[in-house]
């Protein structure tokens, strides 16, 4: 399988606190790969720096191309994009403008092609066309924030902790959308802290503590490590 | 105490500068200046950097000042000292008027609600006859004790920097103190304020005030060292001046309004002697840079000067000391497990057409912990605010203890002894965990502003630290206590707000997503806190969606969907209930 | 009072009211890209009519300057703070606009600068430097804070307007000036004249509202400056260049102002520091507006016009301080009826 996003030797820093540490990592086309952690391990803040939101130091390349001279906006052009862990939508326009804006860097057959394809994905999106996004519940506004960025018809989906705050049955729509995405040919580098859900539908993991990769591997090892199942599985 | 010393090692070495020989009388005139200029910094650093208000207008308030003695000593022939009580009153009763119409302004609205009576002001000072429209007033008498005369520059010199080393003394007192605590958690926002018996309008206007007073007594003092007024130095741009000050200063520190006061006159005055050599102009070059400066100064370091110097300086933080003897009295509680202390009876909430909260009853007794589960929006935040008063009930009764909560604001609910936590985190970041967790103390204290400022508050302060320190060792956190909120955990920063929640003495703890965010040891230690505070004789109600976490810790719990309640019962009945699994919970539990 | 009077009241309302309309609208659209309160806007008025003024009177006005030295300096940073992105095609795009553009400005102004040059090309040229003035303030006063609060962007707007003011002071002297009329036609109804000034006035108001309008109502363009002052970040997610939203608003407001002045400038004398004023009053408008509101600020600002008009007849000492007190009201009101959002700042 060929390498669709690689990060190497990635330090990133806030001022003097270096929140990553040393961290590389690849995820290949039709993949999913998932970084589990703790809360403030630093999984949203690489995931921040390979968006170009953060300066990182140490090489990310994305399709062969080096990313490191791209702002977020090029980044985007490229077909990576991220789901943010705030979900930074636009609140106060409708939910098919939120959509139509997500292909902003596309052109207009593609857009309307991307539109066909997130509503069927998403058809609690479609009846809701009309509402304000800020009037949604949480479990919708993931579902636009996931649509927004699928109609830039990305190579890379980066989703941040998808699942905070969700309904477990919630959690469990978001979860298998994530599964036909794969399908559907986007890979998908997947934050959570729901580590439990993240291992059974990812097929690699790295598990992310104070800012290092402390174990890395098949999704199914990962979940089975005594050290991961005891402090985030909470089994045992 | 730690503040003392600097103060009055500053207090004296501005004593002595008049005596130094060979001083320039130029250099004296330009520390009056800068005194002048402070006083109305150091309001708005209350006002702006603290309080979270933003004014364009203090120099109209200035104004009144300089305005009341001059008609009084002139037209009147009465003593400026008998006016200088007078000034102050005037500015503060028009600061009552202007700051009831335009406190309870809402972000952008207010500074541009002052641009706006700035202006007006400005015209109106100038337009008006006995006034002395656009020429103003002239021939001030000098201030006067006994036979000397305060004309000369380094003679009223000691009445300005009086004036500010006195009130530089009394605005950081009062920032170290309930009302200031209360001050500087406005910029929070109001709903966690009000959960703790703030009143925010009234600490605004108290703010408002005491910086439109301060403003007085420049304008007071300007008077009399001018001997002169016109409307001029009391409008828009003035104002606009003033509020540079202050930011480029650091606008959250009271130093460094006078600071920035310095920074500013000296920087005008170098700029008008030199600005035309270097461009062989007459005009008003000096607006210019300053503008520029004012830009490039938000680039650079939006924070101002003050903050940055005292980083650079070897200075620890103030560590609170606390004696764990003194307690406040509690109130008294329901002591037998089950008997009933909140009850919600057919409660129904409705925002325009959409049902939030629809015929919704359940309770929680005496030393119960109950959790509300259910899908986003179904409804559980909106009961929450029903409960806490955040929000009136469109229909049905809410009564804790047997006393009805209808009509009761926020305040009124703490009082009664419900307190509670936030889905997002509300605490000051800028404060210590200390300072943070006694606000939830703020309605067992009594010590008001003035007694703040005169530091007669010192009984009831060191009561309410003790306990503020008591409730921050219970939850564990007694090695953060003097750290910033702001820097810990936001695991940490939630079990600060349960502490600070506790701080209130509460019957029962509400508690908004506590587990969110937390990891796995995390969460086995606040479940085994609230057990302990159940025990205690303390009911908590949660809203949670980690099922492991609310399985294994309530009594009971209560599963909301669409606004109405579908299940209730123990943990054990709901993971079996087929309603619940079928709208909540899903095929996984 | 008769009827009369009322009418030429009414009349001197609305030209003024509909200047101020213009104004409001620019500053509703650039808080709405930028949350910038756009003090300066003012600025953009004074320059743009003295600008032409200058321009008519055969002289190169010192704005066409301006637009050079703040080309480089937009230039400059645009070096120093992209220097971690930089490449070969932006540092070759970003000479093209802050230093190529400029000088073609400067030297197309001297070129065409003459006593005898038509009024439509002084207008052009004056649109040109006014715009350039305005792209380039965003660029360098605000670009680089645009992601901080409502208040440290308004404190920076001031700052603009203090130095803009005293550059406009160096650029057109002391005293106050006055343009040629884009029309000397007038006709007459009932009491009431009308110039063509005036009615020139009307027009261009009311097509500037309505390209507004559907700019932002109808093309994806329009929502993706929307999109920028909604959510910055989002924005940035989805590929919209927000710094370039910026500018286009401040250079779709600069041209706003300068087109303002240009109407007026025949009608009144104009001083470096009338703008302020001027725009202050856009301002009482475009907040009554609540600074969202399109047609609600076109509205509220022939309000302000009338209001301002029937003061300076029955009470012409306090004209201002009436003008000014209007927003008192109308701001208490607009805070209680909003609902209560719990605003964070840090």
């Amino acid at each position: 399988m060929s390498t669709l996003l690689g990060v190497s030797d990635a330090h990133i820093a806030y001022g003097k606190v270096e929140a990553v540490r040393g961290v590389s990592l690849d995820v290949a086309a039709n993949e999913i790969v998932t970084i589990v952690g703790a809360n403030g391990a630093g999984k949203t803040t690489l995931l921040n720096a390979i968006m170009g939101i953060l300066p990182l130091k140490g090489g990310v390349s994305f399709s062969g191309n080096d990313l490191a001279r791209l702002e977020i906006e090029d980044r985007v052009a490229a077909g990576l994009s991220l789901v943010p862990e705030h979900r930074e939508l636009f609140a106060a326009m409708g939910v098919e403008d939120n959509l139509r804006l997500g292909a902003f860097r596309i052109g207009k057959v593609l857009a309307a092609q991307s539109l066909e394809r997130v509503y069927t994905l998403f058809p609690r999106l479609k009846e809701r066309r009309q509402q304000l996004a800020g009037t949604l519940s949480g479990g919708e506004q993931q579902m636009l924030a996931m649509g927004r960025a699928l109609m830039g018809a990305p190579k890379l989906l980066m989703l941040d902790e998808p699942s905070l705050g969700l309904a477990p049955i919630i959690v469990a729509d978001i979860f298998r959308t994530i599964g036909e995405l794969r399908a559907s040919g986007v890979s998908v580098l997947l934050v959570e802290q729901n580590a439990q859900a993240a291992l059974q539908i990812a097929d690699r993991a790295y598990v992310m503590e104070l800012g290092e990769f402390v174990l890395q591997g098949p999704a199914k090892d990962v979940a089975g490590d005594a050290r991961v199942a005891e402090s985030y599985l909470g089994v045992g | 105490m730690r503040q003392r010393l600097p103060v009055m090692l500053f207090a004296l070495a501005m004593a002595a500068v008049p005596f130094i020989p060979g001083m320039p009388p130029f250099w004296i005139v330009l520390l009056d200046n800068i005194g002048l200029s402070a006083l109305v910094a150091m309001g708005l650093v209350l006002l702006t950097g603290v309080g979270g208000l933003t004014s364009f207008g203090q120099a109209a308030f200035c104004g009144f000042g300089a305005y009341t003695t001059a008609v009084l000593t002139t037209a009147y022939g009465l003593s400026p000292w008998l006016t200088l009580p007078l000034s102050l009153v005037v500015s503060g009763l028009f600061a009552v008027v202007l700051g009831i119409v335009t406190v309870r302004l809402s972000g952008h609205y207010l500074p541009l609600g002052t641009i706006a009576w700035g202006l007006g002001l400005f015209y109106l000072f100038s337009k008006l006859e006995f006034l002395g429209r656009n020429d103003g007033i002239s021939q001030i008498p000098p201030l006067a004790i006994g036979s000397l005369k305060m004309i000369a520059p380094d003679t009223i010199y000691f009445a300005i920097w009086t004036a500010v080393i006195l009130c530089a003394w009394l605005t950081m007192n009062l920032l170290d103190s309930r009302t200031g605590r209360a001050i500087r958690a406005l910029r929070r926002g109001h709903v966690a304020a009000e959960a703790f018996g703030i009143k925010p309008p009234q600490a605004k206007l108290l703010v408002f005030i005491y910086a439109a007073v301060l403003a007085g007594l420049s304008g007071w003092l300007y008077a009399h060292f001018e001997r002169a007024v016109n409307p001029t130095p009391f409008g828009a741009e003035a104002g606009i001046e003033y509020l540079f000050v202050a930011v480029i200063g650091g606008a959250g520190y009271v130093w460094g309004g006078v600071l920035g006061a310095a920074i500013a006159v000296i920087l005008k005055e170098a700029l008008q002697d030199y600005l035309p050599y270097l461009l062989h102009s007459e005009s008003q070059l000096e607006t210019i840079v300053f503008g520029m400066l004012l830009v490039l100064l938000l680039q650079l370091a939006p924070g101002g000067v003050w903050p940055w110097l005292m980083r650079r300086l070897p200075l620890k933080p103030d560590r609170k000391s606390t004696d764990p003897s003194l307690v406040l009295p509690r109130r008294e509680r329901p002591v037998d497990a089950g008997d009933a202390l909140l009850r919600i009876e057919h409660a129904r909430k409705q925002f325009g057409g959409v049902v939030a909260v629809n015929d919704v009853s359940f309770g929680v007794d005496a030393r119960e912990i109950v959790a509300l589960i259910g899908p986003n929006g179904a409804g559980k935040s909106t009961t929450f605010n029903l409960v806490t008063g955040v929000l009136a009930a469109s229909g049905g009764a809410i009564s804790l203890l047997g006393r009805t909560l209808r009509g009761a604001s926020p305040q009124d609910i703490t009082k009664l002894g419900v307190s509670r936590t936030f889905q997002h985190v509300k605490l000051v970041a800028d404060m210590t965990v200390l300072e943070n967790v006694a606000i939830g103390a703020h309605l067992r204290g009594h010590a008001g502003a003035i007694a703040s400022m005169l530091r007669l508050d010192r009984s009831d302060e060191a009561r309410l630290l003790a306990e503020a320190a008591r409730q921050i060792k219970r939850v564990g956190l007694a090695a953060q206590a003097h750290m910033l909120a702001g820097s810990l955990s936001l695991g940490q920063q939630r079990i600060v707000e349960i502490a600070r929640a506790l701080c209130a003495d509460p019957v029962l703890l509400l508690l908004d997503e506590p587990a969110a965010g937390l990891r796995h040891m995390e969460k086995q230690r606040l479940a085994a806190l609230l057990r302990e505070l159940r025990d205690g004789g303390m009911s908590v109600l949660l809203v949670e969606h980690d099922m492991g976490f609310v399985m294994n810790l309530a009594d009971r719990v209560v599963v909301l969907d669409f606004g109405t309640k579908i299940a209730e019962g123990t943990p054990e009945a709901i993971k079996a209930n087929p309603d619940v699994i079928r709208a909540y919970l899903g095929a996984v539990a | 009072m008769n009827t009369t009077i009322v009418l030429f009241l009414l009349q001197d309302g609305i030209t003024n009211g509909a200047i101020y309309a213009l104004l409001g609208l620019a500053l509703v659209l650039v808080f709405a890209v930028t949350r910038v309160i756009l003090i300066p806007q003012g600025e953009f008025v004074t320059y743009g009519a003295l600008t032409y003024a200058t321009l008519a009177s055969g002289q190169v006005p010192g704005t066409a300057h301006l637009v050079v030295a703040m080309g480089i300096v937009a230039f400059g940073l645009d070096l120093i703070m992209r220097r971690r992105t930089l490449r070969l095609a932006l540092v070759g795009w970003s000479f093209l606009i802050n230093i190529v553009l400029p000088a073609a400005i400067l030297v197309l102004t001297l070129a065409l600068t003459g006593k005898d040059t038509p009024i439509a090309i002084d207008i052009a040229l004056s649109l040109l430097i006014v715009g350039a003035i305005g792209l380039f303030l965003y660029r360098i006063a605000f670009a680089p804070i645009a992601h901080t609060s409502v208040l440290v962007l308004l404190i920076a707007a001031v700052g603009c307007h203090l130095a803009l003011q005293g550059i406009g002071l160096v650029f057109f002297g002391a005293e106050g000036q006055r343009g040629p009329p884009l029309s000397n036609a007038a006709f007459t109804i009932a009491p009431l004249r009308f110039s063509g000034q005036s009615i020139a006035v009307y027009a261009v108001t009311l097509a500037l509202i309505a390209g507004l309008w559907l700019l932002f109502s109808f093309t994806l363009y329009g929502k993706a400056l929307r999109a920028t002052a909604v959510n910055r970040l989002g924005a940035r997610l989805v590929g919209i260049r927000t710094a370039l939203s910026g500018q286009i608003a401040f250079l779709l407001a600069a041209v706003i102002g300068a087109i303002s002045g240009i109407l007026i400038v025949p009608i009144t004398t104009l001083y470096y520091d009338t703008g302020f004023l001027i725009g202050l009053k856009g301002f009482v408008a475009a907040i009554i507006g609540g600074l969202v509101s399109y047609p609600l600020t076109a509205i509220a600002a022939l309000f302000v016009g009338i209001v301002e008009a029937f003061s300076s007849f029955y009470a012409s000492n306090f004209k201002e301080v009436i003008v000014f007190a209007l927003i008192i009201p109308v701001l208490l009101l607009r805070s209680l009826t909003t609902p209560a959002v719990d605003e964070e700042e840090d």
